[in-house]
């Protein structure tokens, strides 16, 4: 996923498209939009920074869940299977990004709407361009800010804004690898 | 209603109280002469204790088994897979002392894991940091060592308490030196200064013969209290992300 943090506006769009998509009880956020403020007047800037599952290329929660309940399928979504988790919590501990939470019982957190991915992937449908394949918060986002889409196919949407930006991820220090990529600036 | 959770409280830290209180008393049990069989019923009941009350945390309790699922890379699983094997172990040396030495190893297993599961825990500072490791076996070592003193008061279990303190000390040193979280900050002075009454009172013990008794069992209380704060601290206040930073600001219209 890629997230343009120059056409941010912070609207929430995505945050309450994901809370319909996906049902999530009150006081859970699959998709948060953070809103940061950094510097000291006059000189401050801000920012909006979408955030939730990174769905990391190495992820912390899938290697400490005790009961091979977080798995990450081959097109790199970290999946849980609320059938097999005991709800210990330790992935939620063991996340950098706050994206788990336990409710009822088990772990959740964002999913990239697979089973809309699937259902899309099933009909020859595009994630990422056809809105029926792709998450619900990169559908819904009204400044074109959130992308998703194949980041290993040069010829995607996604790769084709990689190269034309420069972006960062989050914490990458921590090495998990995350996948949401964030673009500041245009390419030098 | 929902229930909703997002970090681990209280049962989740008595597990690392009394696991690694349990664990530790097993390992000093090999330690004391004349050998009894107590202290490892008495360990066995800790870690028993710690393991129920973490079982109270998980969300779906008859699903308990699925904890060994993931021995490959989850510590929680390897932990339980230790207590597996430590329990009937325990229960041969409580019968046997034979079976002591085993039991033991094993004990520091247990308490390798437990060790290990903070530090796997990426999302948190103040668990990551390699230091964590020997902070939790010493502190385990040392909880061990004051239940011991309490058992079975001799000269010997006041001994191996004043160095697993000094150990202790040492490890929380080294683990300070690299997390600087305010939240540890009471907990850990308690511990530095627990740890030096607790040498003084088992010092003054072997000058003053007849106090020997009282003033290690005392050593031995302040020194549990002091690590059970800091344990319990650690898990459920101390468990902060590093939250959200943007190494970049976005650049928007005229550069």
């Amino acid at each position: 996923m890629v997230a343009d943090l120059r056409r941010c506006v912070g609207c929430q769009t995505c945050t309450a498209a994901c809370k319909q998509a996906n049902g999530t009880p009150p006081g859970v956020q699959w998709r948060r939009v953070l809103d940061l403020e950094t510097g000291e007047y006059p000189e401050v800037k801000r920012a909006f920074v979408p955030v939730g599952c990174m769905h990391c290329d190495d992820p912390p929660c899938m290697h400490v869940c005790p009961s091979t309940a977080t798995r990450k399928r081959p097109d790199g979504i970290v999946t849980i299977d609320y059938d097999l988790c005991i709800g210990c919590g330790y992935c939620m501990v063991a996340c950098p990004y706050e994206a788990r939470a336990k409710v009822d019982g088990v772990a959740t957190k964002c999913t990239f709407c697979v089973d809309r991915i699937d259902a899309g992937l099933a009909n020859g449908l595009k994630p990422g361009v056809d809105p029926e394949a792709t998450p619900a918060c990169v559908n819904s986002c009204i400044a074109k800010a959130l992308h998703f889409g194949d980041a290993d196919d040069p010829q995607s949407n996604l790769s084709g804004l990689l190269a034309e930006n420069q972006s960062f991820r989050l914490s990458e220090d921590l090495e998990t690898g995350p996948n949401i990529f964030y673009l500041w600036d245009k390419a030098l | 209603m929902t229930s909703l959770q997002r970090y681990w409280d209280a049962r989740a830290a008595l597990n690392f109280i009394l696991g690694g209180s349990g664990a530790g008393l097993i390992i000093a049990a090999a330690f004391i002469h004349p050998a009894s069989p107590w202290p490892v019923a008495a360990g066995l009941a800790f870690i028993a204790t710690g393991l129920f009350a973490v079982w109270l945390e998980t969300g779906r309790k008859l699903r308990a088994l699925h904890v060994l699922f993931n021995p490959f890379t989850s510590w929680m699983t390897r932990e339980a897979f230790a207590a597996l094997v430590l329990f009937p172990v325990g229960l041969g040396a409580f019968l046997t002392l034979k079976f002591l030495p085993v039991a033991a190893v094993l004990a520091l297993v247990f308490l390798w894991c437990q060790a290990r599961i903070l530090r796997a825990s990426r999302g948190i500072p103040a668990w990551r940091v390699a230091q964590v490791v020997p902070l939790i076996i010493a502190a385990g070592f040392a909880e061990g060592a004051s239940l011991a003193v309490v058992l079975v008061q001799t000269p010997l279990a006041a001994a191996l308490l004043a160095i697993a303190l000094i150990a202790r000390l040492i490890a929380w040193s080294a683990y300070r030196g690299e997390v600087k979280s305010e939240a540890l900050e009471g907990a850990g002075r308690a511990l530095q200064l627990g740890a030096i009454a607790a040498l003084v009172l088992i010092g003054a013990g072997f000058y003053f013969t007849q106090a020997a008794l009282p003033a290690a069992v005392l050593a031995g209380v302040v020194t549990l209290a002091s690590g059970w704060w800091l344990k319990f601290t650690l898990v459920t206040r101390a468990a902060f992300t590093q939250g959200f930073s943007l190494p970049r600001q976005p650049v928007r219209g005229t550069r």
